[in-house]
């Protein structure tokens, strides 16, 4: 399957026996052990093994969650906490299941800024790529599926909220909204769904792990310098022992963050009302997905206008899910033949603000929309009196500190009982998360529309020769002897 | 490119910094004097605190909360409070034993008769339920359902110091003015506190009184319960106090408790106990976690140094 | 920049194999497994709810004489008989040496606090030692060729003291760990 010729050489009579029936060990030496790596690999590239150890920890920690989980309304509740108190060793499982999955987001942001960076995703690794953000919408999926499962109060809402979304859609919405939950409303057969998918779908994601690392190992690995294999002598190390050893490192060092998070800060992630048991007839005051859905949530907000017959809510739903489909289209949008944006000095200033606009999308999908982006500059609120004046409503507004508090007592004690007038205060109009949330939402869809005419006409910096003649610049440099650009 | 990365470095701080920022109209609660002990990456539970607190929760919470997590053998688990090296099995504790007789429940089976009978508690059983549903909650508390406690540290912002804060945050009962009013020929008979005089509000007070809010029957006012005072608030709305109304009267009055070890029973005191064992109860293996982090952590330290020692020497002939 | 840094070959790497440091981290990292491992081994023994559940108080003063009731202690039955004199003479009547698992009337029997037996009560397990399932007894109308309990699934019977006499099984009901809380009732528990 990889597109090296095999290295293998059967040592035993068994091993040459089996070769010619299941090359199986044929097959795991050429992908994991001979496969020839480019050896400029920087610590970006560490995250693709990472990810394949998230998700063995997430399915292994799930199977055995499974087996205590009680996936019922009057349950689902008490079995976690269950979980938690008297299974053996129950709060680490758990804790490490539920950590593991913002570690699991945490790397594949990574892995994913890591790939726009250095063009993994154009030719010839589109498929790849495609693969790899198909694997990125069924972890979504299944995260969402999962914070079902807790049945707290935001698991409830959050996914009450969620397929609401598919009620936008016309025609079928509502139809389709109804299949989903098996009813009118989130109930035993809902959350009974979405534990069976759940424990499906990361079985799906390892399937399509294999066709990604298959869809990989045909074009070789792409490196930060964009610049392909020519001489897989000088070029490349094989993977095994120089990656596993570099991989194995990574994988360490993550596991002390993770680590971090499942024994001292094991609910920080989280969120309070998670631990308040399901209750449809109250809604909490604030809801919010896990921190790595927030910038699409903050996507999701952003929309409230109509625009044309597409109303708001629905004009949401688009923009949200156009926010990841436009990555699957991504290997055409981006015009330049450079890969790396270390080459690409305009590319890659729009890039760094790419990612500062990701962050800020979440922090927009963490804050309330109303609320004023920064606190200070916002003015005192004004006084307003509301009032009946000759059968109609009337209002009278008044501004400033204390005095203007004492004027409006004064007015109102001023009408007659009659007016029946009211106090009340008007917040200063002021920058608040929805506009910086809009603002945001068309700039993070303008980064890929400017790749494309980037791409068209910008001036690159000169490509180093190969791979090999790339790592060893910078030696040549401090001996002083400055090389002519390539 | 170097400022590019300064802009973007910051602005992510920006936004943790914003994530981290609690939203809501309630004052931010506070731990009590000292901290509290099990917080810090080796804090342990006080346990003699959680055993008057356990006292508290029975003396005074249990009458209208439950904690149907809990069972009255988790008072004796490794951890828990009442924890005996002798019982490593604390179904044989007679200590916790007794502590569960101590309450007569309605047994979870029939009888052979098929009736539910009462009968005192055995360490299985799970702690007591004031009442028998949330229908007879509701009923007898005015409409509001006491929340269950047994995860309440966790289910709210600020844990064991929200609890702490709540319980001592009420205004004294001096406070409660009543208030008559003519309003449209009609006398208007209200109860409203000078917001003015509350001192515990502290920057949040208002400069000079009277700045009265009106108490809803059966509710009272707390500067740390979410909510919003504004409608009541007879002063300028846009300096409201923080907090909101709850169905629960100030509970705790000074030697509501009789505390075994002699501990005197202040507000202060019996707020502290309490809030720490409810915080063991939502989270009991606490301790077990910490010690597993540290064995995990060091060992995590280990693997790491020799993998990068493993690292260097293999790729130490390769160029890269 | 010589041409042994740019050329790196398997050779340079097989000596490396079986250094220390190597040798060190791999098994560092397998313990880690292990441990790890052991976590998710022993979330399969019984929870401590499960545990708790496991010891149970029953009011033997309610059994009718001659006749027996059943308990489940944690999903496992077990039997008190109540027998008459004339089961608790026969019992008593056997000559140990002449079973299949020898054992007194009196070795199957819990002494009260004061050190008395009562021996017209007698507790004991309910499945079968053959294969696990639930013998009949005198609620059934069968109690066996020897007045006590009959295995309908493979035919064993057991005398009044439930020992086994007859059929395939290889022990007599083994009898729980229980104690006499008062005269009238018995802690019986796993």
């Amino acid at each position: 399957m990889s597109g090296h010729e095999s290295t293998y050489t059967p040592n035993s009579a068994f091993e040459r026996w089996l070769d010619k029936r299941l090359p199986i060990i044929r097959f795991a030496n050429d992908t994991a052990i001979s496969f020839p790596t480019p050896k400029n690999l920087n610590y970006w590239y560490v995250f693709g093994a990472i990810l394949a150890i998230c998700l063995v920890i997430q399915i292994v920690t799930g199977i055995i969650l499974a087996m205590h989980y009680e996936a019922s309304v009057a349950g689902a509740f008490a079995s976690v906490e269950r979980i938690m108190r008297d299974v053996p060793f129950g709060w680490l499982l758990r804790y490490v299941h539920a950590n593991g999955a913002s570690m699991f987001f945490f790397a594949v942001y990574i892995h994913m800024f890591r790939g726009l960076y250095y063009g993994s995703y154009k030719a010839p690794r589109e498929v790849l790529w495609i693969l790899g953000c198909v694997i990125f919408l069924l972890m979504i999926a299944t995260a969402f599926l999962g914070y079902m499962l807790p049945w707290g109060q935001m698991s409830y809402h959050g996914a009450n909220v969620i397929t609401s979304l598919f009620g936008a859609i016309p025609l079928v919405g509502e139809s389709l909204q109804t299949w989903i939950l098996g009813g009118p409303s989130i109930g035993n057969q809902t959350l009974q769904r979405f534990f069976s998918l759940h424990y499906l779908l990361p079985f799906m994601i390892a399937g399509v792990v294999v066709l990604h690392i298959w869809a990989l190992h045909v074009p070789g690995n792409n490196n930060p310098t964009g610049v392909e294999v020519q001489d897989v002598e000088k070029d490349t190390v094989p993977f095994h022992p120089y990656y596993t050893v570099k991989d194995g490192f990574a994988i360490a060092v993550f596991l002390i963050l993770f680590a971090y998070f499942v024994f001292y800060a094991p609910n920080a992630l989280g969120h309070a009302d998670q631990s308040i048991e399901a209750n449809p007839l109250v809604t909490p005051a604030h809801i919010v997905p896990e921190w790595y859905m927030l910038p699409f949530y903050a996507i999701l907000r952003a929309i409230t206008f109509n625009l044309g017959p597409i109303d708001a809510k629905l004009l949401g739903v688009i923009f949200m899910f156009a926010a990841i489909a436009i990555l699957f289209v991504l290997p055409w949008i981006d015009t330049s033949k450079v890969k790396s944006m270390r080459y690409r000095p305009v590319a890659r200033q729009f890039f760094v603000g790419f990612v500062a606009v990701c962050f800020l999308l979440g922090w927009c999908g963490a804050a309330n929309p109303d609320d004023a982006v920064i606190k200070s500059l916002q003015g005192e609120a004004s006084l307003v009196v509301s009032y009946t004046a000759d059968g109609a409503l009337a209002t009278s507004t008044y501004k400033g500190g204390e005095e203007a508090y004492e004027a409006a007592r004064a007015f109102m004690a001023s009408l007659p009982a009659a007016a029946a007038p009211s106090l009340e205060a008007v917040l200063a109009p002021t920058f608040q998360f929805r506009h910086l949330s809009l603002i945001l939402t068309f700039m993070y869809f303008g980064y890929f529309i400017l790749l494309f005419f980037i791409g068209l006409g910008e001036k690159t910096k000169p490509l180093p020769e190969s791979i090999h003649k790339s790592v060893l610049r910078p030696h040549k440099a401090k001996t002083g002897n400055p090389v002519p650009a390539e | 490119m170097k400022t590019f990365r300064i802009l973007a470095i910051s602005l992510a701080g920006l936004a943790f910094a914003g994530i981290a920022q609690a939203a809501g109209g309630a004052k931010h609660p506070h731990a009590p004097e000292g901290g509290w002990p099990f917080e810090g990456a080796t804090g342990e539970y006080d346990l003699a605190s959680v055993q008057r607190g356990y006292a508290v929760y029975k003396q005074v919470c249990s009458s209208c909360h439950s904690m149907k997590l809990m069972s009255y053998r988790n008072l004796g688990e490794k951890g828990g409070p009442f924890y005996d090296p002798a019982y490593p099995n604390p179904n044989d504790n007679p200590f916790v034993k007794a502590l569960a007789a101590d309450n007569e429940i309605v047994s979870p089976t029939p009888n052979d008769i098929g009736e539910f009978e009462m009968r005192p508690a055995s360490p299985a059983d799970r702690f007591r339920s004031p009442f028998a549903n949330d229908a007879a909650a509701r009923a007898a508390n005015g409409g509001a359902l006491p929340p269950d406690l047994s995860v309440i540290t966790k289910a709210r912002p600020g844990g064991a110091s929200y609890v702490y804060s709540l319980l001592t945050g009420y205004p004294d009962f001096e406070m409660y003015e009543d208030r008559v009013t003519e309003a449209n020929g009609e006398t208007v008979y209200q109860t409203v506190i000078d917001m003015a005089k509350f001192d515990k509000l502290g920057a949040d007070k208002p400069q000079h009184g009277p700045a009265y809010l009106i108490q809803p029957a059966a509710q009272y006012y707390n500067p740390y319960m979410a909510g919003d005072t504004k409608p009541n608030y007879l002063g300028d709305p846009r300096h409201a106090p923080p907090g909101g109304f709850l169905a629960m009267a100030p509970q705790l009055v000074p030697d509501r408790v009789e505390y075994t070890d002699g501990t005197p029973a202040t507000v202060e005191q019996m707020a502290h106990d309490v809030a720490q064992f409810l915080a063991w109860a939502g989270d009991p293996k606490l301790k077990a976690r910490k010690e597993t982090g540290l064995a995990t952590m060091v060992y995590l330290g280990i693997l790491t140094i020799l993998l990068w020692f493993s690292y260097k020497r293999i790729w130490r002939k390769v160029e890269h | 920049m010589t041409a042994e840094t740019t050329h790196p070959t398997t050779d340079t790497v097989d000596d490396d194999r079986r250094n220390f440091i190597h040798i060190a981290t791999g098994a560092v990292a397998l313990g880690g497994v292990g441990l790890f491992a052991w976590a998710a081994i022993d979330q399969w023994n019984p929870a401590a709810d499960t545990k708790a559940a496991s010891a149970l108080e029953v009011d033997v003063s309610k059994v009718p004489l001659g006749g027996e009731i059943r308990v489940l202690i944690g999903g496992k039955p077990f039997f008190i008989r109540h027998r008459t004199e004339a089961e608790i003479a026969s019992a008593a009547a056997v000559n140990p040496d002449s079973l299949r698992d020898p054992e007194t009337d009196e070795a199957r029997l819990r002494p009260r606090d004061d050190g008395t037996l009562n021996r017209a009560i007698l507790v004991t397990s309910g499945s079968c030692t053959h294969l696990g399932c639930v013998p009949v007894g005198p609620a059934q109308g069968n109690t066996g060729d020897f007045g006590g309990w009959f295995c309908p699934c493979h035919g064993s019977h057991y005398d009044t003291s439930g020992r086994i006499r007859k059929g395939p099984a290889p022990r007599n009901l083994p009898v729980p760990n229980y104690r006499w809380v008062s005269d009238s009732v018995v802690n019986i528990s796993l």
